[in-house]
């Protein structure tokens, strides 16, 4: 009895669908809004039983499944290739940047950008589960040892060149230091800011986490000075922040904060200081008119590395990266230095 | 009329059978499955021991990268900043745990007590944001510190987020305390404050200790809002305000730094072993709190209930 009731009050309902999907093209293919609308016609007039009122439920969703999978078939089997791209995080977003406009051009290329930090980056190539690696520092010894010994020869392609600048609040009276102050003062031997000419504040150091590039060239190039035998260490109290926003953000509130970060990601509210190479030499803020002419002590080149030699999709892309015009003019626009004018 | 296996319906004997074999899986599948995470974490965490010197395991500087190991700053971390939150939840939650099931009338009550719900369903990550934002320059500039990313900060934020853990919890068992009890302390003249304190809350104390517990438990394991407020300087805590300087606690350096690792480096094993050094943590804070709840009632105890 209950039963009857239930079909009774639905079959009108069901005729108002039917009626209104023929009317409507539902689907993009009006071929198979017809089919669909007929056949469901055929079995709501003859809805006899209980077992078929089961399989008209079941056969509306089903046919919607089939309709939509057909479509979308036909839209993705363009796609042949797909490239994955992963590592530093200071180059995620030019990495973002070209793979849309890449792909905009090649609609057969897939490329999937991810961040982490350049030695995550370079231990997924390691592990072969990427095609290209980003760095934004060169590969250790450890880890070309590392491929080695797995049977990868990591080819390292230079894609843009970086400047660090180190940044305070806008309110901080100091503008230039020596590079030599600068180690000093994250590796803690210099604790308050009267000691480079500003006011009597403690020194608040703000830092990336280990497994970023940034944080490892830094280490290098100014907390060692370019010397391979020094082993001064970033001091305990160093905060490390997971991300470059966390920098920006600490550096714009708080007047005793001085950070780095790569000069695409300074806003310009943020205070850039300008570094002397040597004590007494010219302090030079960084720009790209300065990494250039290499007076900016604190430049680097920005790396992509692949197994081996890169062939078929991956070598029309980083070919593309590296010699194209519009490849290099995204370079510019994101703050990075491009390399055509350098080489 | 309780109806028991129908002896007409063929059928009924076989789904019994079923559903408590389901059921049976279900409870044993809990003990397997930390029992699999406690070998999987043994398997990884283990071979530190052999890379790694103990002297160097447990030395003051933590620096992977230049294969410094010292968990010491991390422990201390982890434990400043767990101690701090329990010091600023436990008062609050027991308090308000306390107002929602004694004192406050019943149309009170039944606002409170969704909203308290609501609250711990806040993501941690949008508290740790509101942390970043209004609580480390508020810190700064209030307490004169030279900055606010500090384990006070994260202390703040795990107490707030323990609160609603704590006082659901807590609320129900002092829910559940017979209202027998009061009316027998009212009737010997205490009063309200008095029946709360000496009668009512030692009775409901093994739930609101479970409910500490699992307060605990979940600040321990708090992840992402440590992340983003304690400023994550791996600095070993040895005077008494160290609680206003950075922190790193062993949750933050885990997340931050198991993706850029090499499977099966010392690098890899060494943050499989502060893993394991968390998981022995949760363990024993669980199994003293069972001690102390599922004890067994003494005489007098029995003879009252």
């Amino acid at each position: 009895m209950a039963k009857m009731g239930v079909l009774a009050s639905t079959r009108p309902i069901l005729h108002d669908i039917i009626r209104q999907m023929r009317h409507f093209a539902f689907f993009d293919n009006s071929c198979s809004a017809i089919v669909v609308a007929n056949l469901v016609a055929f079995f709501t007039k003859r809805l006899k039983s209980y077992l078929q009122f089961r399989v008209l439920w079941l056969l509306i969703p089903i046919m919607i499944m089939l309709t939509a999978c057909a479509q979308q078939t036909t839209a993705s089997s363009q796609v042949s290739v797909y490239i994955e791209n992963k590592g530093s995080d200071t180059i995620v977003n030019l990495a973002l940047a070209w793979a849309e406009r890449y792909q905009g051009e090649h609609h057969e290329v897939r490329i999937s950008v991810t961040g982490g930090g350049s030695g995550t980056g370079i231990a997924a190539l390691l592990n072969g589960t990427v095609d290209i690696a980003n760095a934004s520092r060169q590969i250790k010894s450890e880890e070309t040892q590392e491929a080695q010994s797995k049977g990868i020869n990591p080819v390292e392609h230079i894609i843009a060149r970086d400047a660090i600048a180190v940044i305070v609040n806008p309110q901080n009276p100091v503008s230039q230091m020596t590079l030599q102050q600068i180690s000093e003062i994250y590796s803690g031997r210099i604790n308050n800011w009267r000691d480079v000419g500003g006011e009597n504040r403690s020194i608040v150091r703000l830092s990336r986490e280990t497994n970023s590039g940034t944080h490892v060239y830094f280490l290098e190039t100014v907390l060692r000075l370019g010397d391979k035998n020094n082993k001064t260490l970033f001091s305990t109290d160093t905060l490390l922040l997971p991300s470059s926003e966390g920098i920006i953000n600490e550096v714009r509130q708080n007047p005793n904060a001085i950070g780095y970060d790569g000069l695409g990601y300074v806003p310009n509210d943020l205070k850039m200081i300008a570094i002397a190479r040597q004590p007494g030499g010219a302090y030079v803020g960084p720009s790209i008119a300065t990494v250039n002419d290499n007076s900016y002590p604190i430049a680097r080149d920005l790396y992509m590395y692949t197994a081996g030699e890169p062939s078929g999709a991956v070598a029309f892309y980083l070919d593309w990266i590296m010699h194209s015009v519009e490849a290099q003019a995204i370079v510019a626009e994101l703050g990075f230095v491009p390399i055509n004018d350098h080489r | 009329m309780i109806k028991y296996l129908h002896p007409l319906k063929p059928g009924a004997r076989w789904r019994e059978t079923l559903i408590s074999v389901v059921i049976k899986t279900c409870g044993f599948s809990a003990i397997v499955f930390v029992g699999l995470i406690f070998y999987f974490l043994l398997r990884e965490g283990l071979p530190a021991f052999s890379e790694v010197k103990l002297a160097d395991l447990f030395a003051v500087r933590w620096y992977p990268i230049e294969d410094y190991f010292g968990i010491l700053p991390l422990l201390s971390g982890t434990l400043i900043v767990t101690l701090g939150a329990m010091l600023v939840a436990i008062p609050f939650s027991i308090g308000t745990a306390v107002f929602i099931a004694e004192i406050a009338p019943h149309w009170m009550r039944d606002i409170l007590k969704p909203l308290v719900e609501l609250l711990g369903g806040l993501p941690s990550v949008v508290l740790g944001f509101l942390g970043i934002l209004v609580l480390t320059p508020f810190l700064r500039v209030y307490l004169g510190l030279s900055t606010g990313l500090t384990a006070l900060a994260g202390s703040l934020l795990l107490g707030g987020i323990a609160v609603p853990t704590i006082v659901s919890i807590a609320e129900d068992a002092l829910d559940a305390v017979p209202q027998g009890y009061r009316e027998g302390a009212w009737a010997i003249g205490a009063t309200r404050w008095q029946t709360i304190w000496r009668v009512t809350l030692p009775t409901a104390r093994s739930g609101v200790l479970t409910a500490v517990m699992l307060g605990l438990g979940r600040a321990l394991g708090e992840t992402m809002a440590v992340m983003m407020v304690t400023g994550n300087a791996p600095v070993l805590a040895t005077r008494w305000d160290s609680i206003f300087m950075p922190a790193r606690t062993m949750t933050a350096t885990i997340a931050a730094e198991m993706g850029e690792v090499a499977s099966a480096s010392v690098h890899y094993h060494v943050l499989f072993f502060i893993g394991l050094m968390l998981f022995l943590i949760s363990l024993v804070v669980n199994v003293v709190a069972s001690r102390v709840v599922f004890h067994q009632k003494n005489r007098s105890e029995r003879v009252l209930s």
